[in-house]
């Protein structure tokens, strides 16, 4: 199981947060205890470090779902509607990882986009379990991780 | 003439937080191109190393998604709005650890053409191969088909785990090793025959065979396992460790003229002991040495074996994951069995018993000890001496009658094993009898049934006939 490193050069206390705002957390995880076996995906909304809506998206990848997502280009772009709905901005994607670590795979890295935030939770036999958050570097070569606030929630 | 390109939020820091962008071009091609001269930091996210289109950038022109159209040579006509749409994918498998491919120099590239040239490797791909690391445990009939074919792909790294030296008698189906190699560590011929097909390979030999101590430290190395390997105890060890350092198991197996291939351990497929809980009793299915192997056969199974690898490696295809591929070389025919992980298995399953490498000789009923007592046995020697002297000893042959064309000790009487049950009142149980075979297994066996039989009298003969022809006999051929 190959695991994707964390940036090292980055000082902790110079590490980027995520917050996530009130019922988040809690609707992320049951999503992804409802996928399991599956993998979940799904669109943060908010602003700028925030996350204060989620919009859970159909999976529709052909690659089998226990083990790829995919969120498809009509998807998305409901996904920035429904942001300017809120009056808000598509702040990134969360996906699960069932009876996987919550760290992002090489293929997680090859198909990211720059700017979002990436939240992965770890569901195993059915137990939604660790939330961690990453975003790519700009030059692609890896995830930097980042803190997550209001994941306990 | 200009047309607007709609920027979707996460490439939007690139366009100075403009969602939307004039570019010219007639084409879908060049307005892309010319949103690159503009913004120069946009051409890594929206096209791969090799000029093409990344797989999760949707273009549409209007409404249309430009893979229905004509790609990038759809025409844009004035008015019409191209919006750039991300899908949004991830996954938790692919089995390259590292999150920097290594670059191919020209040279690399001349050898590696063929491949550049599939859509399912491509440079990315090939780049992908050359950072892999593949271990692959044993050098001889399954290893060595493996082996070749992955470096000649240009797997970057490639581990062997081999203790023996070659035998004449490998020459006939393991093909890494020639006639001058006899004698030499097969560690040794591989790396001569490996370098010369492929020296960008690294090499990583171990000399050393796979045990419970050694196990997770030497496999946790790599990405993937590839199971060559001949004999039941290091089958169970491999798959038990594959599981606890999570990596694919890449598995193949042999016997006369029959193969199987699947990929186990890979997280949500089955392992191997999902599909056997329990090894055979010992004895019950004969070693190609005891029972022979069609030379191809391994050649057959382990390239299945090296094309699997290569898949995982690029993430390309259908796996044989909850597949186990059934080979009938005499009748050519592939049956495929589906698999399914079963949630009870001791080591992949939902509640594992098993977290820590056992003692797999013992799993599989192997006694260091001797198999049998000291009275059970006799040598060629002795046997020599009793037929010499007179002594009234039925010298009793238990081997397939196509072996007994080729030597045979003088006076003896052929039973098969197989017919031996069935054909016990040909043999006078006060007699004294010794049975033989090639080398002595089977004819362990034959004792071990004629006893329990009350064929008090019965004794194998240590080594069988081999060791009869290497002792008392050297006019007869070895085989």
């Amino acid at each position: 199981m190959d695991r994707v490193p964390a940036s090292a050069e980055q000082p902790a206390a110079a590490q980027r947060t995520l917050v996530l705002g009130s019922g988040v957390a809690r609707a992320i995880r049951e999503h992804a205890r409802q996928a399991y076996p599956d993998e979940c995906c799904g669109a943060l909304i908010g602003s700028r470090g925030i996350a204060s809506a989620v919009l859970p998206l159909p999976n529709v990848t052909k690659d089998g779902p226990r083990r790829r997502f995919l969120v498809q280009a009509s998807d998305y772009r409901a996904a920035e509607a429904r942001a300017q709905e809120l009056r808000a901005e598509l702040v990134g994607f969360y996906h699960s990882h069932p009876d996987h670590p919550a760290r992002p795979s090489r293929y997680d890295l090859e198909h990211a986009w720059p700017v979002f935030a990436y939240v992965i939770v770890s569901v195993r036999q059915g137990e939604p379990m660790e939330m961690t958050c990453w975003r790519l570097k700009d030059d692609r070569s890896a995830f930097e991780q980042e803190r997550l606030d209001g994941a306990d929630d | 003439m200009a047309n607007k390109i709609f920027i979707p939020t996460p490439l939007r820091t690139f366009t100075n937080k403009q969602d939307a962008v004039e570019a010219e071009g007639r084409t879908v091609g060049e307005l892309l191109a010319d949103l690159i001269a503009k913004h120069g930091d946009l051409r890594r996210h929206l096209f791969t190393d090799d000029g093409r289109l990344r797989q999760f950038v949707n273009v549409y022109v209007n409404d249309e998604d430009i893979r229905y159209l004509e790609k990038e040579q759809t025409p844009v006509r004035p008015g019409d709005t191209v919006s750039i749409i991300p899908s949004v994918a991830g996954g938790s498998d692919a089995t390259v650890a590292e999150a920097r491919l290594p670059a191919l120099s020209n040279e690399e590239i001349r050898r590696y053409s063929r491949h550049l040239l599939l859509p399912e490797v491509g440079l990315d791909g090939q780049r992908r191969l050359k950072a892999a690391r593949v271990i692959c445990i044993g050098a001889g009939g399954l290893g060595s088909p493996v082996a070749m074919y992955l470096a000649a792909a240009g797997v970057g790294t490639l581990g062997l785990v081999d203790f023996d030296t070659v035998e004449f008698s490998n020459l006939q189906r393991q093909i890494l090793h020639g006639t001058p190699d006899v004698g030499r560590s097969k560690l040794d011929s591989a790396r001569e025959r490996l370098n010369a097909i492929n020296p960008d390979v690294r090499l990583e030999m171990f000399d050393t065979s796979l045990t419970s101590a050694n196990a997770l430290d030497l496999l946790g190395r790599f990405d993937i396992v590839v199971d060559g390997t001949d004999n039941f105890p290091t089958r169970y060890l491999v798959n038990d460790a594959c599981v606890l350092v999570g990596k694919p198991n890449v598995y193949g197996s042999i016997f006369r003229f029959e193969g199987q291939a699947s990929v186990f351990a890979t997280g949500e497929g089955p392992c191997y002991r999902c599909l056997y809980p329990e090894p055979p009793p010992p004895g019950l299915v004969p070693s190609c040495a005891e029972g022979g192997v069609l030379g191809v056969l391994p050649g057959i199974i382990g390239t299945i074996q090296a094309a699997e690898t290569i898949k995982l490696i690029l993430g390309a295809g259908e796996p044989l994951v909850g597949r186990f591929l059934v080979f009938d070389a005499l009748r050519m025919r592939f049956r495929e069995l589906k698999l399914r992980k079963d949630p009870e298995c001791p080591v992949c399953g939902s509640h594992p018993t098993i977290r820590q490498l056992i003692d797999y000789d013992q799993f599989c009923g192997i006694t260091r000890a001797a198999v049998h007592p000291p009275e059970f046995e006799t040598t060629a020697e002795e046997l020599k001496a009793q037929l010499e002297g007179g002594v009234d000893v039925v010298v009793l042959d238990v081997r397939e009658p196509q072996e007994r064309v080729i030597n045979r000790i003088p006076g003896s009487k052929l039973i098969p094993l197989g017919e031996l049950p069935g054909r016990l009142q040909e043999l006078d149980s006060a007699k004294d009898i010794v049975a033989y075979c090639r080398v002595g297994i089977r004819s362990a066996q034959a004792v071990e049934l004629l006893r329990a039989a009350g064929f008090g009298r019965a004794k194998n003969l240590k080594g069988g006939i081999i060791e009869w022809i290497d002792r008392v006999d050297p006019s007869q051929p070895r085989y």
